[in-house]
């Protein structure tokens, strides 16, 4: 070819730095996209490596890559990348942004995958104005799928999902999904571009700059859509499909700037800082009382079979600890709380927890109920399906558990007389009119702090001060913590009154 | 010099990584791409360039799909030869 030697040629246009030399994908074809011949995502990638390059951000940019054709972006971008679950994207890009402030974070979307199952996290990422950029790529249609409609179809468009082309009636109109977005406050900027001749080509990549920069300048969301030629799914050649494009999709989805606030629009502040792990406790307002090493604490023995209930004073290492509690009762009988104050002073004392409550939708008189676990090991479900302890405050409550609890485990139950037809040889009960003992100790709503007294010697798990913290956290009117300590303690001497011989 | 002037542009081919889609060859203002006859290793006929007649514009480059199958180089000047270059350039622009 030319070889004057007065004229040299150099690089003008080629590979993007912002790609992997060679794809790790099937063994023959790493020199090559899997993408169909013709597709458009190929050009929008190349449109994205080189705004990447040129802007200078390779080493701090995140791509977060959606379900369908374009779901192996992370073979072909040399950047961090993270694939997200079908329409998660935006939700996924948002964590990235706020965890990685410095980092530049993309989010890359098709038709199906943004505007079908990820309406809602497309909607409100763009409606916080989050500081991410969002390529979407609508190509009216489920490709990687097969061809189904998407919301985006094209009336009259034929699909896999609808045969005689979509009608308004059956299927609706297509979604105008940045123009719904353009509605809202927050984002800076969205435009839509096509790939439908060299004009259009030319202005996508300029949009597809714009919209990365301005992240890197900090200015907020930004999204560009793309309408892009899918020939395989179109059933048309690929210059055919790109000229459907600008000829017959351009005319639904209409070109354009449709909110460009660039100018007017502020960096938006970094966000502060995370707190250090270490200053969790503090901001929690878990810091006071005394902290207990988790090997240090003083544990007593919970044996299976109920009778060993000895305190040990050994290290936890030689007790495990795994307590299920099931506390029911109804509304505003304390029933959360008893269970709060015994995951707290779990968590107190350095012991894994947790505290489900689960009631009805009646604020009052409802049943209510909650699943608490305290345990050395990491808990692996919340739900308390067998009890080693169950708390029933009346007997509706009893009877809707009384079978559930473990052989060897216990109820404590408020009533003096226990239901003949609800004893079992294998579970131990304490039944006492607790609130009546609450009521001659100053106020009937304490009844579940005696039982809670009960349920401690019971478990024996607990540090006394651990306890004690709990419930200072939990209830901070000092005159109920008062009653309350009163009420623990009422339970507790109650229980040893009952038990005498297990402590002998 | 002006009757054999060097072209301001020149296109490479990567014959393993084109797909044939022709994009390229529709993209082309001069219209100096064209598909091969023969196959390629895939079995796809693939883009060559004339030879000749390439503008250096870039704008096949944007219209391909693929990462590397095209690139597109653009003569660089040398002070000896950039008066009869520069005029060349001027009188097609
Ligand atoms: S099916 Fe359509 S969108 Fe998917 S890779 Fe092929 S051309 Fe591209
Ligand atoms: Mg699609």
């Amino acid at each position: 070819m030319s070889s004057d030697t007065a004229v040299e040629y150099e690089v003008a246009q080629g590979r993007s730095k912002s790609f992997y030399p060679r794809f790790e994908r099937k063994d023959e074809l790493q020199h090559q996209t899997h993408y169909c011949p013709g597709c458009g995502h190929g050009v929008v990638h190349k449109m994205l490596a080189r705004a990447i390059d040129e802007l200078g951000i390779q080493d701090r940019t995140i791509l977060v890559g959606p379900v369908g054709c374009s779901v192996f972006t992370y073979y072909y971008f040399d950047l961090g990348n993270v694939q997200a679950a079908h329409g998660r994207a935006p939700a996924v890009s948002t964590a990235l942004k706020r965890s990685r402030p410095e980092s530049i974070v993309i989010s890359y979307q098709g038709d199906g995958d943004l505007s079908a199952i990820g309406a809602a996290e497309i909607l409100h990422a763009a409606n916080r104005g989050e500081n991410i950029t969002v390529i979407f790529v609508n190509n009216a249609i489920y490709s990687m799928t097969g061809g189904q409609a998407a919301p985006t179809t094209l009336l009259g468009q034929k699909s896999t999902t609808t045969p005689e082309g979509r009608s308004a009636l059956g299927e609706g109109y297509p979604l105008h999904e940045s123009e719904l977005l353009a509605t809202l406050e927050a984002p800076v900027y969205i435009e839509r571009v096509g790939l439908g001749d060299n004009k259009q080509i030319a202005q996508a990549a300029r949009a597809i700059r714009r919209a990365v920069e301005n992240q890197v300048r900090g200015l907020g969301f930004s999204l560009v859509e793309v309408l892009s030629p899918c020939p395989t799914i179109w059933k048309m050649q690929p210059v055919e499909a790109q000229h459907w494009v600008r000829d017959v999709m351009e005319k639904t989805f209409p070109l354009g700037v449709l909110r460009d606030r660039t100018r007017e629009a502020q960096p938006r502040p970094a966000p502060a800082t995370p707190p250090a792990l270490e200053e969790i406790p503090r901001l929690l307002g878990l810091e006071h009382g005394e902290r207990l090493v988790k090997d240090e604490r003083q544990v007593l023995n919970l044996a299976g079979n109920g009778s060993a209930l000895k305190r040990t004073g050994e290290r936890a290492r030689a007790a495990e600890v795994d307590l299920e509690v099931r506390i029911a009762g109804f509304g505003g009988q304390g029933v959360l709380l008893l269970g709060e104050v015994l995951a707290e002073a779990g968590l107190e004392s350095g012991l894994e927890v947790s505290w489900l409550p689960s009631y009805g939708p009646e604020m009052r008189s409802g049943t209510s109920n909650c699943h608490v676990r305290l345990a050395s090991q990491s808990i692996d479900s919340p739900l308390v399906s067998a009890p080693g302890i169950l708390v029933a405050m009346n007997e509706p409550s009893l009877r809707k558990f009384d079978r559930t609890v473990r052989p060897g485990g216990w109820v404590i139950y408020n009533g003096e007389e226990f239901p003949a037809d609800c004893v079992r040889p294998d579970v131990r009960v304490v039944a006492l009119p607790f609130t009546k003992i609450a009521h001659e100790l100053g106020d009937a709503r304490a009844s579940n702090m005696i039982m809670l007294g009960v349920l401690l010697e019971i478990a024996g798990v607990l540090p006394d001060a651990s306890v004690a913290a709990a419930l200072r956290r939990l209830v901070r009117n000092p005159r109920w913590v008062e009653l309350d300590e009163r009420a623990m303690a009422g339970g507790r001497a109650r229980y040893r009154e009952m038990f005498a011989e297990v402590h002998a | 010099m002006e009757a054999k002037k060097q072209d301001r542009g020149l296109l490479r081919i990567d014959r393993d990584e084109c797909k044939g889609c022709g994009l390229c060859i529709e993209a082309c203002p001069p219209k100096v791409i064209a598909l091969s006859e023969e196959l390629n290793h895939y079995g796809y006929r693939t883009a060559v360039y004339a030879g000749s007649g390439c503008t250096g514009c870039g704008i096949c480059f944007m219209a391909c799909p693929e990462p590397g199958a095209i690139t597109v180089l653009r003569a660089v000047v040398h002070s000896a030869a950039r008066t009869a270059l520069e005029g060349s350039a001027c009188a097609s622009n």
